[in-house]
This record gives C-alpha cells, sequence and structure tokens, in this order.
C-alpha cells in the first residue's frame, strides 16, 4: 500500500471511479449544450437566461462544474506525481492547481445563482 | 554483414555509456539474436549480457531489440532487422550494471510486494489442496509468466514511478493469487493494492501486451484487478 495524502480521495479506486463518473457528467454536458446551440441558431440573451434560470439546469451546470473540478485535480495530480520529482516543486503545483480548482468552482456556483 | 549497435558500458572504466558498432557475417541465415549476441561475443569477449536456457523459458535476456523490448532467443532477425541494422539496448527504467546487464532489483522488489505465493489458513487437508477444472483454468494465460520484465521496463507509469506502481507483471502475478480458488487472501491482498500509485496509475496504454514475449495480457490482469476492488469497494 503506498500511502498518499495529496490525491483527490486518497484512495486509488474513488480517484479513478470520480474520473470516470465525472467524464460522464461532462460528455453528457457537452452533448447538451452543443445540441441545444445548434437547435437555437438564433439565440437571444432573454432565452440563454432563462434556461440557466431553471432549477434542473443550474443543478445540471454545477454538476458539470464540480465534475471539472474533480477531473481536473485527479489529471493533474495524475500528472505531477509523473514528471514533477523534486518534492518542493510537486507540492506547489498541486497546491496552485487546487486553489484554481477551487477558485474556478466558487466562482461558478456564484455566476450560476448570482443571475 | 549486418551492422549490430551495441550499448557499451563498463562503470569502471567508461565515463558514460557509449554505442559500439559490430558487423557480423551471418552467413545468410536467420539467426536469433542470442546467437549474434554470440558472434559479438567472439569479436569482443569483454561484452556482457545475461543467458541461459536460449529457448525463451528463463527470461534471463531480455533487452531492447531494435526499441522494442524482447528475449534475444527467441527473436529472430528477420522479425527484428530494419535496413540491415540491428540495435541492442538493456531493458530501460532500470539501472545497467554493465553493457547489456541491468539490476533487476526494483523489479524483483515489486514482485515481493505482491506476495508472490499460496495463501491459506484453512487446515491442510490429509493429501492436497484440489482445484476444479473450471478453477484451474483460471490461472491459464497468469501463471506462465517468466519475470523476464520485458514489460515492465516497457510500461511508462513504471518508469516514472517504478517504487510506487507495481508494474504489469508483478500485477499479472497479483491476480494469478487473485484469482486462485485455493488462496484465502484476496481481502488482505486487494487492501494492499487500493491506493493511487499500485494498479491505478495503469492508463491501459498496453505496451505490456505488445511486448510480452510469452503472448499474455497483463492489462487484462489489471482489469480484473480493478474489477475485484470495484465490486469490493461500491
Amino acid at each position: 500500500m503506498v500511502k498518499s495524502v495529496t490525491s483527490f480521495g486518497r484512495s486509488g479506486l474513488y480517484d479513478w471511479l470520480i474520473q470516470r463518473v465525472s467524464a460522464v457528467v461532462l460528455t453528457a454536458y457537452s452533448v447538451f449544450m452543443v445540441i441545444y446551440l445548434l437547435n437555437n441558431p438564433d439565440l437571444t440573451y432573454a432565452q440563454w437566461e432563462g434556461l440557466f434560470e431553471m432549477t434542473s439546469m443550474r443543478i445540471f451546470s454545477l454538476m458539470a462544474l464540480m465534475s471539472l473540478g474533480a477531473h481536473t485535480w485527479i489529471g493533474l495530480w495524475s500528472v505531477s506525481t509523473d514528471y514533477i520529482k523534486p518534492m518542493g516543486y510537486r507540492f506547489a503545483f498541486q497546491m496552485v492547481t487546487g486553489a484554481f480548482m477551487f477558485a474556478y468552482t466558487i466562482w461558478g456556483i456564484q455566476l450560476l445563482w448570482g443571475l | 554483414m549486418l551492422t549490430v549497435s551495441v550499448y557499451r558500458y563498463h562503470p569502471e572504466q567508461d565515463q558514460k555509456p557509449y554505442m559500439q558498432d559490430f558487423q557480423v557475417d551471418t552467413g545468410g541465415k536467420d539467426l536469433m539474436v542470442l546467437d549474434v549476441l554470440h558472434l559479438l561475443k567472439e569479436q569482443d569477449s569483454g561484452l556482457a549480457f545475461r543467458r541461459s536456457c536460449r529457448e525463451g523459458v528463463c527470461g534471463s535476456d531480455g533487452m531492447s531489440i531494435n526499441g522494442v523490448n524482447g528475449l534475444a532467443c527467441i527473436t529472430p532477425l528477420s522479425e527484428c532487422v530494419k535496413n540491415n541494422q540491428l540495435v541492442l539496448r538493456p531493458l530501460p527504467a532500470l539501472p545497467v550494471v554493465r553493457d547489456l546487464v541491468i539490476d533487476m532489483e526494483q523489479f524483483y522488489q515489486n514482485y515481493e510486494r505482491i506476495k508472490p505465493f499460496l495463501q491459506n489458513d484453512t487446515p491442510e487437508p490429509a493429501i492436497e489442496r484440489l482445484q476444479s477444472p473450471e478453477d484451474r483454468e483460471k490461472l491459464d494465460g497468469l501463471y506462465e509468466c517468466i519475470l523476464c520484465a520485458c514489460c515492465s521496463t516497457a510500461c511508462p507509469s513504471f518508469w516514472w514511478n517504478p517504487d510506487k506502481f507495481v508494474g504489469p507483471s508483478g500485477l499479472l502475478q497479483a491476480y494469478r493469487f487473485l484469482a486462485d480458488s485455493r488462496d484465502t487472501a484476496t481481502e488482505e491482498r486487494l487492501a494492499e493494492l487500493d491506493d493511487p500509485f499500485s494498479v491505478f496509475r495503469c492508463h491501459g496504454i498496453m505496451n505490456c501486451v505488445s511486448v510480452c514475449p510469452k503472448g499474455l495480457n497483463p492489462t487484462k490482469a489489471i482489469g480484473h484487478i480493478r474489477n475485484m476492488l470495484l465490486s469490493r469497494g461500491t
């Protein structure tokens, strides 16, 4: 058993599962967005605002946002443990990544509920 | 004449490794790479490489043959030579002891980590622990591994984290005991593997499958371990 305290869930299985589930959510969200935009070529701001005022859309968007944060964190954490060997640089990279993910998630929540 | 370029490094004599070219007369025969190495040895008796059974059973002569890991004794020239040139290097990722001989300590440590022996706490039966033909069949494609290290040293995840990621060879062996109906340490074995490195650092690129000289499929075994961890954890 390899101890790891900076990975997302501190379990290989948990991280692996979250990576897959978040990928499915992000795919579904992307497909939905592409289909919506293709079906609304003359999209107005009012329509766009209406879409994001729906609770279901806000939940779907938040789910996609959280998935993006978790997916990116797990992916970049793996990259850092593969390629950045000096512990100081690796930990700094992980902290910066974590700070960005946290900021983007909070900012996204503010955007979704701030309309 | 075949041009053979060989990785040379003698730590007591050389500042750094270098490639040495040899011209070898194969007599027009489709020799095995190991035969070529023996011809090179006649030209330079100082050339170091491992070999033993010369028939793909002992796993001693794993090396990088024109960029692809394989066993020199069962790789014919017709399969690997391009533009009449053969390039031989030691297996990547592990420290070089001398020329084509590598230090396999890390590889064996990873093998040791997965406890490659049968564990069974139940009282021993009078004769032996029996296994049905169906259960025995589950070990096919697993027990044949000869620990040549061709797969693990072809795996980038092993290159980056050899001390943390068990590697395809060790994981194939891990599943060999997880799949064994006579082994009762399944829970302990799985608990040892459920971290972000040991198993889950495998990204399924299948280099191990493409180089295995015994035609085994470590990626599939790793997939089975993942499924067992998933069943246990969900």
